[in-house]
């Protein structure tokens, strides 16, 4: 019994939801990058698992493709995050509202 | 075989998630997210993306969590955050339920359409075909979208640069 590309689907399916609910539980704004990461990896295992499928490559460019996008997200979001914590050490993003109409 | 790969890996992919928003701590938070990424590079290799398993293990596990992990001790917030306290009373269960209506969503579309997926082609591919094909692909369809890979990521550096730079002059800082 060798796993097919439909149990590969559902534990990305898995992943990306216990990402979704960390992401709207947690308050720490590094914890929730790490579930947008976890989110992020569930959809590359889903690419993947349709490229095998598929006999496709362009899968696996599409996750290459995440891949950097994700690192030049978390370098930006971190940017950010080390710029609002530096002026208020301990913040939770329940603490940002500034911007709120 | 591949079954027991499959099944190992899986715990540990689905046993970090579960410890990135279940640990108090952000360090052990950002080590579940490593559990996390190399058991995701476990499922690229049994999948035949040698390539993928190899930029995930040295660009996820290596970079972007070395990453957390700085910006952890940079800013001091290794203290434990604490979870009994709830803004919102009615948050966490919400969530909660909205996760789990999302997650079984998914399954149940992928069992549904599972005819439509056939079987995987057991054919297997020699060691350097993976990352010949990932290149011939990279190269000729899609090399705009890889030259302006190196635009956007020229853009976030100058931009974490320029985010994070300390101002000389004390009126912009407040």
């Amino acid at each position: 019994m060798t796993p097919t590309t439909t149990w590969y689907l559902v534990l990305a399916a898995v992943l990306f939801g216990i990402g979704a609910v960390g992401l709207m539980v947690r308050r720490n704004p590094l914890v929730m990058f790490m579930c947008i990461e976890l989110m992020l990896n569930a959809v590359n295992l889903s690419f993947v698992a349709f490229a095998r499928a598929f006999t496709d490559i362009d899968g696996q460019t599409a996750v290459f493709f995440v891949m950097v996008v994700a690192a030049a997200e978390v370098v930006v979001g971190l940017g950010i995050i080390v710029s609002i914590l530096r002026n208020r050490p301990g913040a939770t993003v329940d603490d940002l509202a500034e911007l709120r109409g | 075989m591949e079954l027991l790969v499959f099944v190992l890996a899986s715990v540990m992919v689905l046993a970090g998630a579960v410890g990135v928003i279940a640990y108090r701590n952000p360090v052990h938070a950002a080590l579940g997210l490593v559990l996390t990424l190399f058991g995701v590079a476990v499922h690229f290799v049994s999948m035949e993306a040698h390539f993928l398993a190899a930029v995930q293990v040295i660009v996820y596990a290596g970079a972007i969590v070395v990453l957390f992990l700085f910006v952890i001790m940079l800013l001091g917030v290794d203290r434990a955050e604490d979870l009994d306290v709830e803004p919102f009373k009615i948050q966490r269960p919400l969530a909660v339920i909205v996760g789990a209506s999302v997650t079984g969503l998914v399954i149940a579309a992928v069992v549904r359409g599972r005819s439509t997926l056939g079987e995987m082609s057991d054919a297997a591919a020699p060691g350097d075909d993976n990352i010949r094909a990932l290149a011939r692909n990279l190269y000729s369809d899609h090399v705009l979208a890889f030259e302006l890979t190196s635009v956007l990521l020229i853009v976030a550096v100058v931009g974490t640069v320029v985010l994070t730079r300390r101002s000389r002059r004390p009126e912009v800082s407040q």
